[in-house]
């Protein structure tokens, strides 16, 4: 988007310089701001960061033989554990029906309201506004950064400058730290962390994010978003002329002018705007981009110009929202004297919104209606059927049992669709009533081998047949058909 | 390209979106220069000193008639092998157990069950399939392993002793005893095969050709095949012949086959496989097979 803006009447050309073949890195030195968004960004920094670091410390007790962890991903026994649900390796669907949800969400708050994911949820911004946060406390705000930056180093400075970068490799630590304790138990994990007994892969998973987030909330900042991101350039395709964004309303600004010229052009009636030229919406803005030239890739509409600008207005008496969630076509509405279109809810919307219901209803339900029980029947390929010396027919099949109960349980396996027909499961037992059981141990899966006879030799070419799988304690079955092969 | 012009060290700025030109035209289409951050480049060296690196240190270039070896002396067939190590390591508890159980006990461990079973498995498939089948379903003069009509015996250690010293082998501890070729020799004439084949068909019911003198064959029979064969074509498992009163035929049913079995004797093959296989993987074989389906449970 800055590559190519709309025509806009403060486009104002780049200088003609000599320009270098590799585009020198602008540093950004954010000023303090305080306001609306600025607590909005607050909370959500607290509640997501809250979030990540304690999570894993949350209990869940799901009895003897599974981890009371609330989350927990158990690589080691292929288990994803999320409070009451237990997702199996050939469930993964669910983590793609998570994505396609996220995706979908995505798509909605940016139909609504531009970048509201940037702005305030993306973890790159979430971490560097925290980054930011440590280097203000310490080193003191936007002209005391810069005047150090500017002038020769002196020791305090440098005292300062250690301090923060202490700090920041702190919480990169503790970052990387946190997110080892999704895969294992984390009271346990942490214990072993702070005795050195923990696995050589844990420490060096820490290393590695405490590395990632070091490096890109301390250093890369606005460059993620500005060229390794790819959602600002997926987002100018999914945005429309009602979706709002962080405008600076040019009807209202402009001309720009020092607070009294324009209050006496106003008298005047001379036009007049607003924006005072005071650069304090640069001046906060994290990514150093100008939003009074408009949409533009770099900016993550984090909000925080527009604080300061109301900021400005509340202190020489003018109206707040000379910045403000707004569109483009509003303000050349107002330009226009035609009245504005504020439509939230419009087809894109409403279809975004329905597909969300749609993927999570379905996905509700399937959770709802899954069962613990699972059975998958596999006929051998060679030899299809085998003639015993008796003439009877026989097949043999693999099945695979799949407990997904917490205690272990006892099946029996049965098979309908083929009069007198003789069960053997290899290696399992027989009981009095003369049923092949199988026993598989809680939340684990057993295959066996089923050999199933027809002994009054009825069958011919491939009858369909159905294996029914009954948990001898509750009742529960499993069905999956199959067939049964005979010359 | 009309209007291809460099400017020099001169930067335009395209008019309408502000940004500089490099001043290449063609048609009056500017191209704009929106450069790469420093960052970037360097990234970009540092992958180019990576690759160098690499190629340095892992075999990377092939040469006429070998490849650079690479400083590191890395190979990919030393880390197989080093895998295989760690997968044997990995086994080798439960390949101590299974040494030391009898096949009996492997059998009614359902943990030792199942290792031996994936284990003969992947053994039968490298070693047995050819002959046998990936499934052990067999082919003509080679036994079905999945029917329960065994030749030499379907009892474990039966099982295990045919995989151990075969039949027919090099070993003098194989099975031995093979189908006589009574009409090459000489033992029968032409009629008297005829008449003992379609007998033998009579013994698990097949039909027979009208006017077949049914009696003469039993008579051949009782002279020359019911000694090996038993009285009522039972078969005997101690010398590996086979039941020839159920359903189930190693070269066939059809009289001609049987014929050309009785004209020209009948001697398959099963190889010796102690000393080439190891102890462990016979164990896990013999489970394997038995668990197919025909064999005998004690």
């Amino acid at each position: 988007m800055a590559d190519t803006p709309l025509p806009h009447p403060l486009g104002a050309p780049a200088s003609a310089d000599d320009a270098p073949l590799y585009a020198p890195r602008k540093q950004i030195y954010p000023q303090a701001v305080k306001g609306r968004y600025r607590t909005i960004k607050w909370i959500v920094l607290a509640v997501t960061l809250g979030i990540y670091y304690f999570l894993p410390f949350i209990r869940w007790d799901r009895g003897p033989s599974a981890p009371d962890q609330a989350i927990l991903v158990d690589l080691a026994n292929s288990r994803f554990y999320f409070f009451f649900i237990e997702i199996w390796p050939q469930e993964v669907y669910y983590l793609t029906g998570l994505l396609v949800l996220a995706a979908l969400i995505l798509f909605l708050m940016n139909a609504v309201a531009g970048r509201i994911w940037c702005g305030y949820l993306c973890p790159q911004t979430v971490w560097t506004d925290l980054f930011y946060a440590v280097e203000r406390w310490v080193e003191g705000d936007r002209r005391e950064r810069m005047r150090h930056d500017r002038e020769k180093l002196t020791l305090p400075v440098v005292a300062r400058k250690l301090l923060k970068h202490f700090i920041w490799l702190m919480i990169a630590w503790w970052t990387g730290g946190a997110w080892v304790l999704y895969f294992a138990d984390a009271p346990t994990l942490v214990y072993e962390l702070a005795t050195f007994q923990a696995s050589f892969h844990a420490y060096l998973w820490i290393g590695i994010l405490t590395f990632t987030t070091y490096t890109l909330a301390g250093f890369m900042r606005e460059q993620v978003c500005t060229y390794m991101c790819p959602w600002p350039r997926i987002q100018a395709a999914l945005t429309d002329e009602y979706a709002l964004n962080v405008t600076y309303r040019y009807d209202r600004g402009e001309p720009r002018g020092s607070v009294k010229k324009n209050d006496v052009l106003k008298l005047q009636g001379l036009p007049a705007g607003d924006c005072i030229d005071c650069n304090q919406c640069v001046a906060v803005c994290p990514t150093g981009v100008d939003i009074r030239k408009g949409l533009q890739l770099d900016c993550i509409q984090c909000g925080l110009c527009m604080d300061a600008c109301d900021s400005v207005m509340n202190k020489i008496g003018r109206p707040e929202g000379l910045i403000a969630y707004d569109t483009d076509m509003n303000v050349q509405a107002r330009i226009e004297g035609r009245p504005e279109v504020r439509r939230i809810v419009r087809p894109r919307t409403l279809f975004y919104a329905g597909l969300i219901a749609l993927v999570g209803a379905v996905m509700i339900a399937s959770l709802a209606m899954r069962q613990t029980l699972y059975l998958t029947v596999m006929h051998d390929r060679n030899p299809l059927f085998v003639r015993l010396s008796d003439g009877a027919i026989r097949n043999g099949f693999t099945i695979r049992v799949a407990n997904k109960n917490l205690d272990t349980r006892r099946y029996s396996v049965s098979v309908e669709g083929l009069p007198a027909a003789k069960v053997d499961v290899v290696g399992g037992e027989i009981d009095q009533q003369g049923r092949s059981i199988v026993t598989v141990g809680p939340d684990q899966t057993l295959e066996a081998r089923v050999l199933v006879t027809d002994t009054a030799s009825t069958a011919e070419g491939s009858a369909p047949i159905r294996f029914v799988l009954a948990d001898l304690a509750t009742g529960d079955t499993a069905v999956t058909s199959d067939h049964f092969k005979a010359p | 390209m009309t209007e291809g012009t460099h400017e020099g060290h001169r930067q335009q700025v395209d008019a309408i979106s502000g940004v500089a030109t490099t001043g290449h035209s063609w048609d009056d289409i500017q191209e704009l220069n929106n450069p790469l951050p420093r960052w970037w480049l360097w990234t970009f060296y540092a992958c180019i000193v990576w690759a160098i690196a690499y190629c340095i240190a892992y075999p990377a270039w092939p040469l006429v008639s070998s490849y650079t070896r690479g400083a590191l002396g890395w190979q990919s067939r030393d880390a197989v092998v080093a895998d295989l190590d760690a997968l044997k390591q990995h086994r080798s508890g439960m390949t101590a157990k299974l040494s030391g159980s009898s096949l009996e006990e492997i059998r009614q461990s359902p943990e030792m069950f199942a290792f031996a079973r994936a284990q003969g498995k992947a053994a039968f498939g490298d070693n047995c399939a050819p002959c046998h089948g990936a499934g052990g379903a067999g082919a003509k003069g080679y036994p079905n392993l999945n029917d329960d009509d065994w030749l030499w015996g379907g009892s474990l250690p039966q099982i295990e002793q045919t995989i151990r010293h075969g039949a027919r082998s090099i070993s003098d501890q194989g099975h031995s005893g093979s189908m006589p070729a009574f009409g090459r020799d000489g033992m029968l004439k032409r009629e008297e095969i005829s008449q003992a084949a379609d007998y033998v068909r009579s013994l698990s019911g097949l039909p027979t050709d009208k006017g077949t003198d049914l009696a003469a064959g039993a008579k051949v029979y009782a002279d020359n095949c019911a000694a090996c064969h038993g009285d009522k074509g039972q078969g005997s498992q101690e010398l590996g012949a086979p039941n020839l009163s159920d359903k189930i035929w190693l070269f066939g049913s059809e009289k001609a086959t049987i014929v050309e079995g009785l004209t020209n004797g009948r001697g398959g093959v099963m190889p010796t496989w102690h000393g080439r296989l190891d102890d462990t993987t016979i164990k896990a074989l013999t489970l394997y097979v038995h668990s197919l389906g025909g064999a005998q449970i004690p």
